[in-house]
């Protein structure tokens, strides 16, 4: 706890006056207050987007003034009668539930023989797993919705997943190799040494030890199939939409909603989002996704 | 009898090469994307070269003709290169001073994370509300007597950069945070030892063994920023200063029902993006690559 505090006094404080033991801190120090002066904008900022939506969406009338009229929570309700969000979210439901169990299901097993194995042509195919992260969906997108159409799919559930599967399924296999390269490979030949066969060998050994795993990687595809929207725009029809390309629509055709119901909306789309981020937090160290370190760096 | 020796020799050849059942593990990822990502592209390829009129090339030519269509390329990179640059280099210092644990660091992190829940519709109506002319920072300044006239920082350029900073910043300080606690704090306290300033050490030894994630991380903020399409329309100006190549290839495909444009465009799109990524991941090749964690010394 001691050295807790001398870490934030370092970072933190930093006042040239302070007659630190070592010259560094005096050094420092400008540098330290101009970091976290830029911090606190960026925060100031932060504050002052979200709150001004937050506010709005529970206000009056506001025009040319500091603070709304008066307050209401009417525009919650009318946002979810008037965009129907009730099936809105049903939808951004069932393709969240089957893109994620369609690349957890495909991606792991690709991961494991990628992570394990090297065999000809595997830069080729890790290359190829790589390219849909390193696109920007627009640019397969289009192609891939005129396809989807051109079959018929596109337009109503099933485009919309497919769409979705093509940076998902990449993306749990690039989260989770680390996962399974953190597995020792003798426990897998002990069991094969005891008889067991490869279905055995992942039901029973691999996949219960990988659960941390694909529980985060999940949850992370969870969280960015809720907020892709351009794969579910390009392809989605009138009863596919998920809730982010709804609020799309509802703010791009700006008039024929009230403002505060928009907002309203979004609220309830970060709030979801929140949530969703905050269950992700718990099983996943964002900042270990890159390189799987010790926590305790000092 | 013949056969059967041969064939497991085969099999034995090719499993001391790598190559066995387990394989076949690869084979529906390898499927979903061959039949999503690599036929669609394909067929974009045949698609673009098959233009209502002209010759083979003429959607392309159209594009490269079409002051309007041509200068989304540069207007895009004039958004995304300086957003992603904004977005890492502002990552650096801050991390920096986040390594190692102190009070409230988690809790900092959640508050920077947090922006990514926000969405674009969110961070756009937030923006059109707070910069906006009557919103609460051109009143602050006007009264503070710093300005006259309110800012125009919406439906703009600025309006787009911003947004980009705001989903960015959070994804690249992630990534520069990771990158930089991977590395071995032993290898600055040495090089204190031996009297070393914070300047050097950070120069010397900690820029140089982040320069590879910073390039990664670089390239992941610039895809980001690079398909900026939501708020170019929402807070930007889409028929003007902001009309980036992926509203030009949306338009090509859903306004105007051109395909052969449509997917021109998108092919453009994507081969300026890997050039971009190609030169940075070119120059990141240059560095050291190896590992971060120190030696046993």
């Amino acid at each position: 706890m001691a050295r807790a505090e001398v870490a934030v006094a370092q970072a933190g404080k930093g006042a040239p006056g302070g007659n630190g033991p070592r010259a560094r801190k005096v050094v420092a120090s400008p540098a330290a207050w101009l970091v976290w002066g830029a911090v606190t904008i960026f925060f100031i900022g932060l504050a002052g987007v979200v709150g001004s939506v937050v506010v709005n969406s529970f206000g009056t009338r506001w025009f040319d003034t500091w603070l709304p009229q008066g307050w209401t929570n009417d525009w919650y309700g009318q946002a979810w009668d008037e965009f129907t969000l009730l099936p809105v979210l049903g939808v951004t439901l069932t393709v969240c539930l089957l893109v994620t169990a369609v690349s957890v299901l495909v991606g792991v097993p690709a991961s494991y023989v990628l992570a394990r194995r090297s065999f000809p042509g595997r830069r080729a195919v890790y290359l190829m797993f790589l390219l849909p992260i390193l696109m920007p969906p627009i640019t397969y997108g289009i192609p891939l919705a005129t396809v989807l159409y051109k079959y018929g799919l596109a337009g109503h559930l099933s485009g919309v997943v497919l769409a979705n599967l093509v940076p998902s399924i990449p993306f749990v296999i690039l989260t989770m190799t680390p996962f399974i390269e953190q597995i020792d490979p003798a426990v897998e030949r002990a069991a094969r040494m005891c008889g067991a066969r490869t279905a055995q060998i992942f039901l029973r050994i691999l996949a219960p030890l990988l659960i941390p795993g694909i529980l985060a990687a999940s949850i992370l595809v969870v969280v960015r199939t809720v907020g892709m929207f351009e794969l579910t725009f390009l392809t989605a029809g009138p009863d596919s939409q998920t809730l982010v390309v709804a609020l799309f629509y509802s703010m791009s055709a700006s008039g024929i909603r009230a403002q505060q119901s928009v907002d309203a909306m979004a609220v309830i789309y970060t709030l979801m989002m929140l949530i969703l981020l905050v269950v992700a937090l718990r099983f996943v160290n964002p900042t270990q996704l890159v390189a799987r370190v010790k926590e305790d760096v000092e | 009898m013949t056969v059967v020796p041969a064939r497991v020799a085969l099999r034995h050849r090719l499993a001391d090469r790598g190559v066995d059942m387990q394989l076949l593990l690869l084979v529906p990822a390898t499927l979903f994307i061959a039949a999503l990502f690599i036929y669609p592209f394909c067929y974009g390829l045949g698609l673009s070269l098959q233009p209502a009129q002209g010759t083979v090339f003429s959607a392309y030519q159209q594009f490269f003709t079409d002051a309007y269509q041509r200068d989304t390329i540069l207007t895009t990179l004039r958004i995304a290169l300086p957003a992603a640059l904004l977005n890492v280099v502002a990552s650096v210092p801050i991390a920096y001073r986040m390594r190692g644990r102190f009070r409230g660091k988690r809790l900092l992190t959640t508050i920077l994370v947090v922006p990514i829940t926000l969405g674009t519709v969110l961070t756009a109506e937030g923006l059109l509300g707070f910069l906006g002319p009557t919103g609460w920072l051109n009143r602050t300044l006007i009264d503070a007597r710093l300005i006259d006239q309110p800012l125009t920082l919406t439906h703009n350029y600025w309006g787009v950069f911003l947004s980009l900073v705001i989903t960015g910043f959070p994804f690249a300080f992630l990534l520069v945070l990771s990158y930089l606690s991977g590395i071995d704090p032993s290898l600055e306290r040495a090089a204190a030892t031996l009297g070393a300033g914070w300047a050097p050490r950070f120069f010397r030894i900690t820029l140089p063994l982040l320069a590879p994630g910073l390039a990664t991380t670089f390239c992941l903020t610039f895809v980001l920023a690079f398909s900026v399409f939501p708020s170019a329309i929402l807070v930007g100006d889409p028929s003007g200063s902001t009309r980036v190549i992926s509203i030009a290839a949306y338009e090509a495909a859903y306004v105007r029902y051109d395909y052969a444009g449509a997917s021109a465009a998108a092919l453009i799109m994507g081969a300026v993006e890997l050039v971009v990524i190609a030169v940075v991941l070119g120059l990141r090749s240059l560095l050291y690559t190896g590992t971060t964690s120190g030696g046993k010394g």
